[in-house]
């Protein structure tokens, strides 16, 4: 009983923490550009073909192909299509992100079909270890790792470098910002690339669990982790981050703990959540500053 | 005439109804004399033409982006297959069904408007807390809308028979069916953006604060104009399910969504014309793209693009609008006769946000 507690506890971490990387990215972008990102999912996508590329020479090789084709993907997206509509209404910019995240989700299924390919990457880690009596998968554990690494070096570089604080700055007011001098487009371009690195660590600890590559493979990731960042705060880093661990935890609970026929409605009720969020507390459960919308 | 009930038949406001109109009829009457497969199309594009001049009443209004028409039309596909169904056929399909709905067998009318109907309950009651928040945070909503019934029409299977199909439905909605709904879905949307109601949304779109200022309380409107967009929308959907005689979840969800937003978006939300425009142009388009990837046999070769080419065009279309041409095809304006005198607009260029 114990044992399987702990198993549901490190399941409900692990994949709280590949939302929490997932909405992270999103967040990101959203804090300095009031954009919402449908894109991201492509990112991942993107990633995971990079990992079916190499993952035959060496996994070290399949990780560094999906950093650098999110990232570069991420910057491609960035300059032609979101830096012509910077400052337009966020309408218009979730429109674009739409329509961008289809482009590259419809051109790829053109080009690879649309049916999943097989990836067996990392496969050693899916193997079960047993620790103090509890069994669990090694895969968990690095996903958890991997997780608070990347969100610890986030946070640093946040924090402690100069981009960083450029970064924060131009989150909390982006004009200002500007007209003390910080360089929009480094700043931004800097967002980008890294919601493209935490998107290519998210694919490849994803493929290594699903064992799967497809066109749409980021796309159920995205949106449950976008609840997240809602939930957490519309604009606030850290507020992605635990939101996204939150959502991520709350599907395991959800799916250990409510009764069978219930279970197929999760994402229903995650969504209701978001509803009641909205309404009940819009500026979510860590609120960003600077967001309130000035005349 | 003086009275304000009567002030769309002066200055020529009402001419844009009239050519849109006109156009849908001649439209229509041209696909007669089509081949099946293309009067086939056609009608397809006709109940497209519904499901975007549904999303404008609200969208286009209120400035505020909504991706949770589609679910409004899957709730009228579902309701109005429900009630139509011949029993026969629900007793294979739905055997868990509630016995007051198993034994219902509805005329295709009847069972149209219930489907609108539904549809416009389910926006009032989502509405009413939902359309208080400002713009992003709306649009997210109605993703929650989106999200939420797709999750629940997909895995409530006693009603709606979860993932599988429903079929048997009757096939009543063929090329004038669809011209009918298709000219009754433009006269709702022109009354609508024409009434007072209509009209102070449009302007709260223009701006918010201003408005607010002039007395005119935007979260009604925006509810009214969800509401009837909805019912539109609903409407949309019962006849694609009575088009193609099945339903299926997978059908109302994200690709769906996509297509009906790029056909607002290329054609121009900001006006019913645009509407109207975008779900002709980009049915006629896609049409052609189909064609091109069965592709041309020259002798022993058949030169085809690839398939999926249709697809990825219509997004980097939109794209293309949405970078260099942010209004659409209509540019913001509604259609006028060709020679005359221009027809008085209430348009002004968005602004952008300070």
């Amino acid at each position: 009983m114990m044992g399987q507690a702990i198993q549901v506890l490190v399941d409900a971490v692990s994949v709280g923490g590949l939302y929490a990387l997932t909405a992270l990215g999103i967040g990101l972008i959203f804090g300095v550009m009031r954009l919402i990102n449908f894109a991201h999912a492509q990112l991942i996508m993107i990633a995971g073909y990079a990992v079916l590329l190499f993952f035959a020479q060496s996994a070290a090789l399949a990780v560094l192909g999906a950093v650098v084709g999110a990232v570069l993907l991420a910057l491609l997206i960035e300059r032609t299509a979101f830096r012509p509509l910077r400052g337009a209404d966020p309408a218009t910019l979730l429109i674009a992100s739409f329509a961008v995240s289809f482009f590259i989700e419809k051109t790829m299924i053109m080009l690879v079909g649309s049916r999943p390919k097989g990836v067996d990457f990392l496969s050693a880690l899916a193997r079960q270890v047993e620790i103090a009596g509890v069994r669990l998968q090694l895969l968990q554990l690095v996903t958890i790792l991997v997780s608070v690494v990347l969100l610890v070096a986030t946070t640093w570089f946040l924090k402690s470098t100069r981009l960083g604080l450029e970064m924060r700055a131009a989150a909390e007011n982006f004009r200002m910002a500007e007209v003390l001098g910080i360089r929009a487009n480094r700043v931004i371009a800097t967002a980008f690339a890294i919601s493209g690195l935490l998107a290519a660590a998210v694919a490849c600890l994803f493929v290594a669990q699903t064992g799967l590559v497809q066109p749409r493979m980021g796309l159920q990731l995205v949106i449950i982790a976008f609840v997240g960042t809602v939930i957490g705060g519309l604009g606030s880093l850290p507020g992605a981050a635990f939101g996204g661990f939150l959502v991520g935890v709350a599907t395991i609970l959800l799916q250990a703990l409510l009764p069978p026929e219930l279970r197929v409605f999760r994402e229903a009720f995650l969504f209701l959540a978001v509803a009641v969020v909205l309404v009940v507390r819009p500026q979510g459960l860590i609120p960003a500053r600077g967001l309130k919308e000035r005349i | 005439m003086s009275t304000r009930g009567s002030a769309i038949f002066d200055g020529g406001r009402i001419v844009p109804l009239l050519i849109l109109i006109a156009v849908v009829l001649a439209l229509a009457g041209a696909a007669e004399f089509a081949p099946t497969v293309v009067q086939r199309r056609i009608t397809q594009g006709l109940i497209n033409l519904v499901a975007v001049v549904g999303l404008y009443v609200f969208v286009g209004n209120s400035g505020v982006l909504s991706f949770g028409n589609v679910a409004f039309m899957a709730i009228g596909a579902y309701v109005s297959a429900l009630l139509t169904m011949p029993a026969a056929a629900k007793g294979v399909f739905l055997p868990d069904l509630p016995a007051f709905l198993a034994a219902t067998e509805w005329p295709g009318l009847a069972g149209a408007l219930a489907g609108g109907a539904a549809a416009a309950l389910v926006a009032l009651v989502a509405g009413f807390p939902l359309m208080r928040l400002s713009g992003i945070s709306a649009s997210i909503a109605t993703f929650a809308i989106l999200v939420v019934s797709y999750v629940v029409l997909g895995n409530w299977t006693s009603v709606t028979g979860g993932q599988n199909s429903l079929m048997g439905l009757p096939i009543y909605v063929g090329l004038w069916t669809a011209a009918g709904w298709a000219v009754a879905a433009i006269v709702v949307a022109f009354l609508h953006q024409e009434s007072r109601s209509g009209l102070l949304l449009r302007a709260s779109r223009e701006d918010e604060v201003a408005a607010a200022a002039s007395g005119v309380h935007m979260v009604s409107h925006r509810l009214a104009a969800f509401v009837i967009s909805a019912f539109v929308s609903g409407i949309a959907g019962v006849l694609l399910a009575h088009f193609l005689g099945t339903v299926r979840v997978e059908t109302f969800y994200l690709d769906l969504t996509f297509l009906i937003i790029a056909m607002l978006v290329i054609g121009g939300m900001r006006s019913l014309t645009g509407a109207v425009a975008g779900a002709i142009v980009i049915t006629l388009l896609t049409e052609l793209m189909r064609l091109a990837e069965i592709g041309v046999t020259v002798g022993d070769m058949t030169i085809a693009a690839p398939g999926g080419l249709g697809d990825a065009l219509l997004a980097l279309l939109m794209l293309l609008i949405i970078l260099f041409r942010p209004n659409g095809i209509a540019g913001g304006r509604e259609i006028s006769w060709p020679f005359g005198p221009a027809t008085p607009t209430t348009e002004t260029q968005p602004r952008k946000p300070q």
